[in-house]
């Protein structure tokens, strides 16, 4: 399945999801808590370590997870420069980039099945109020299945479109795209009731 | 109930789709995309309830680590940077273009789901994505204003291109629009 999963198998796919979740979590209250630069840059270097150990495969694809985050550091940062709050802007760059880096090591070491598991384990609650929770685990493998398709469906419509027109598609295609989407929502649904339903 | 389930997964299915049309990236690489159409037509077409849980599920699987935003970001991070605030608009936005369209029912159908658009897709993402800004990245109100208002123009565009869908769609299937039902 696609996912942001690493396929370098480190040791940390076999530690308990919920808790790696838990532990985020707590990581990123202290950071919001503490001011300080040093104790910023400290954090950060720690989160650089903790990609490096796993080997360089890796580090690289992990770094270029976080490179998406160069448009607001460059802005924060030429902004705060201009102001001569430097200091501040250093730690809101340095925050935010330890925050996503440990929440992506979080994304790399945990396949989407024990996440699942977790989600599951959070919506328990909700069947007490008559919820159908396994609907939602059902809506999940459907988003996953729909999506592909729904891009396919896209392509060809923009294929047929350049086919027949020297003009770019652009949002003409999308009525017919909505149309093609909806009439397969309308047979899954007809082939799940078939099949006894929810 | 299955037919619920299905459009939900469907049009969540669809935000993520959208962010896989070829997208115009503007200045300092924040890229426009036709995912927050995707989010008008989940309030337009689903409803506010429908619509609101199809965002819901289509942010949770960011959050779970599928590559659905676009450009194949996702993951947890996600909720760390500057698109926290607009993730969680998301939802909120699906639900308000879906509660105001089912107000409108007086109003002729397309202009009803423009308004719609314009006050979930476009009002309360924006004011989300602000607050995110401010709560997350840590700009000041001003320059969080600032910095959201150059996403304005073209969601101005993505709502007239939501009510256009939204009146085609009723005419060729009147029946799915659940909005309206």
């Amino acid at each position: 399945m696609i996912s942001l999963t690493s396929p370098v198998e480190t040791r940390a796919h076999g530690w308990p999801a919920g808790a790696k979740l838990g532990v985020l979590c707590a990581a990123t209250v202290v950071l919001f808590a503490v001011k300080s630069v040093a104790w910023h840059a400290g954090f950060a270097s720690v989160m650089l370590l903790a990609y490096a150990l796993p080997g360089a495969a890796f580090f690289k694809t992990g770094l270029r997870r976080l490179w998406v985050l160069w448009p607001f550091a460059l802005l924060v940062g030429l902004w705060h420069a201009f102001t001569g709050d430097a200091g501040h802007g250093a730690v809101i760059v340095m925050r935010m980039f330890t925050a996503v880096g440990l929440a992506n090591l979080v994304t790399m070491t945990t396949r989407l099945s024990d996440l699942m598991q977790v989600i599951r384990w959070l919506v328990s609650p909700l069947r007490r109020f008559g919820i159908n929770t396994r609907a939602i685990e059902l809506a999940v493998a459907l988003v996953v299945r729909f999506t592909p398709v729904l891009a396919d469906k896209g392509a060809a419509l923009t294929h047929a479109w350049r086919a027949r027109s020297p003009r770019r598609a652009r949002w003409r295609i999308l009525p017919p795209f909505m149309l093609l989407a909806i009439d397969d929502a309308e047979h899954v649904a007809e082939a799940l009731r078939a099949r006894g339903g929810l | 109930m299955e037919r619920s389930l299905t459009l939900i997964a469907l049009f969540a299915a669809l935000v993520a789709a959208l962010g896989l049309i070829p997208q115009l990236t503007l200045a300092f690489g924040v890229p426009i995309t036709a995912q927050s159409l995707g989010i008008m037509l989940c309030g337009t077409i689903l409803g506010a309830k429908r619509g609101g849980l199809a965002a819901l599920l289509f942010v949770g699987l960011v959050a779970i680590g599928l590559p659905l935003l676009a450009g194949g970001r996702g993951g947890i991070g996600m909720f760390a940077t500057g698109s926290a605030g607009y993730l969680v608009g998301y939802v909120l936005g699906a639900f308000v273009t879906g509660w105001v369209m089912e107000r409108l029912y007086s109003l002729p159908l397309g202009l009803a789901a423009g308004v719609a658009a314009v006050a979930g897709g476009i009002v309360v993402v924006h004011i989300c994505g602000i607050l995110g800004l401010i709560a997350v990245v840590g700009l000041t109100p001003v320059e969080a204003f600032f910095a959201d208002m150059s996403f304005i123009p073209g969601d101005f565009i993505k709502a007239v291109l939501a009510a256009v869908i939204t009146g085609a769609l009723a005419r060729a299937r009147p029946a799915s629009l659940l909005s309206r039902a």
